[in-house]
């Protein structure tokens, strides 16, 4: 009854912002659904997760022991 | 929340709310660092933002309900650092990014290039690809995005702000955020491709070039 009627071109079209969680709840799950069941849209989205998580561990980064210092004698100031 | 379970505000002043402060700013310090790094490009100016987000933060201090939510604060304050000294910045350069051409192939796709379905037994050369990408190949293809959408896509996928934050932080319509979201990551799908392409991470997948310019299936 509430068979996938979403294509693999609007999953695809739509892919990130479904990740991004932007699309309305029921656009959401219908992509969902779709993805449990085609496994090249799967293998796509898993692929975009992955490289997703990369990006996002991107934002760490060693601080030099400058940055490090000139923060520390400025708390103390505070 | 109701008024009982609510902890007493410290005071600002007090030394061991600096200690507290203190304690959580060095823990996150490599976070704050890399975000403002991402978003600046610049060591130097990455260093002035955590610089004057701490600054700024210890002045605000008593806005902030509870030292537990210390962390989620210190990055919104970040940013709104950040941003302040990129409006700055931009007022004097003219806007790059909406004069940046716009590419022809903008359905560009790293898993189209590297995805092969026929050839089940090679294994999932697209997992083997993000697997083979160095640190620095990410922050490469980030830092080397044009400004405008390098700060979108940070904000986006790395502080995973939702499109209406990011609309909001940076008094940009939720349009504009989305297409340059949008935008920013075939960039960056683009970078990471000839990046890999040149560090030999692709060359099982390298198609020749008159079979993928369409990028669709
Ligand atoms: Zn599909």
């Amino acid at each position: 009854m509430s068979e996938s009627r979403i294509s693999c071109e609007e999953v695809v079209q739509r892919l990130f912002e479904y990740m991004d969680r932007e699309l309305d709840s029921y656009t959401s799950a219908e992509i969902q659904r779709h993805l449990e069941r085609c496994h090249d849209c799967f293998s796509r989205a898993e692929f975009e997760r992955q490289l997703r998580e990369r990006v996002a561990r991107s934002g760490q980064q060693e601080a030099p022991e400058r940055l490090r210092h000139r923060i520390r004698e400025m708390i103390e100031r505070f | 929340m109701t008024a009982s379970n609510r902890r007493p505000r410290p005071l600002p002043t007090s030394k061991e709310c600096r200690g507290q402060f203190e304690q959580e700013v060095t823990r996150l310090m490599d976070r704050l660092y890399g975000t403002a790094l991402r978003l600046a490009r610049n060591p130097d100016d990455a260093e002035d933002v955590v610089a004057e987000t701490v600054s700024n933060a210890w002045r605000k201090l008593d806005q902030l309900d509870d030292l537990a939510h210390m962390e989620g604060w210190l990055f919104r304050i970040l940013h709104h650092t950040f941003v302040s000294h990129w409006r700055r910045r931009q007022c004097r350069q003219e806007k790059e990014v909406d004069i940046e051409p716009e590419d022809n192939d903008i359905r560009f796709s790293l898993f189209e290039k590297l995805h092969q379905p026929f050839l089940l037994w090679w294994g999932a050369p697209e997992k083997e690809f993000v697997n083979a990408l160095l640190h620095e190949d990410i922050q490469n293809a980030i830092d080397n995005l044009p400004d405008g959408y390098r700060v979108v896509i940070v904000l986006v996928e790395v502080e995973g702000y939702s499109y209406e934050e990011a609309s909001g932080l940076l008094d940009l319509p939720l349009g504009t955020i989305r297409s340059r979201v949008s935008r920013a990551r075939t960039l960056l799908q683009k970078a990471l491709w000839s990046q890999g392409q040149d560090a030999g991470l692709a060359k099982c997948c390298g198609q020749p070039s008159g079979t993928s310019s369409g990028g669709d299936l």
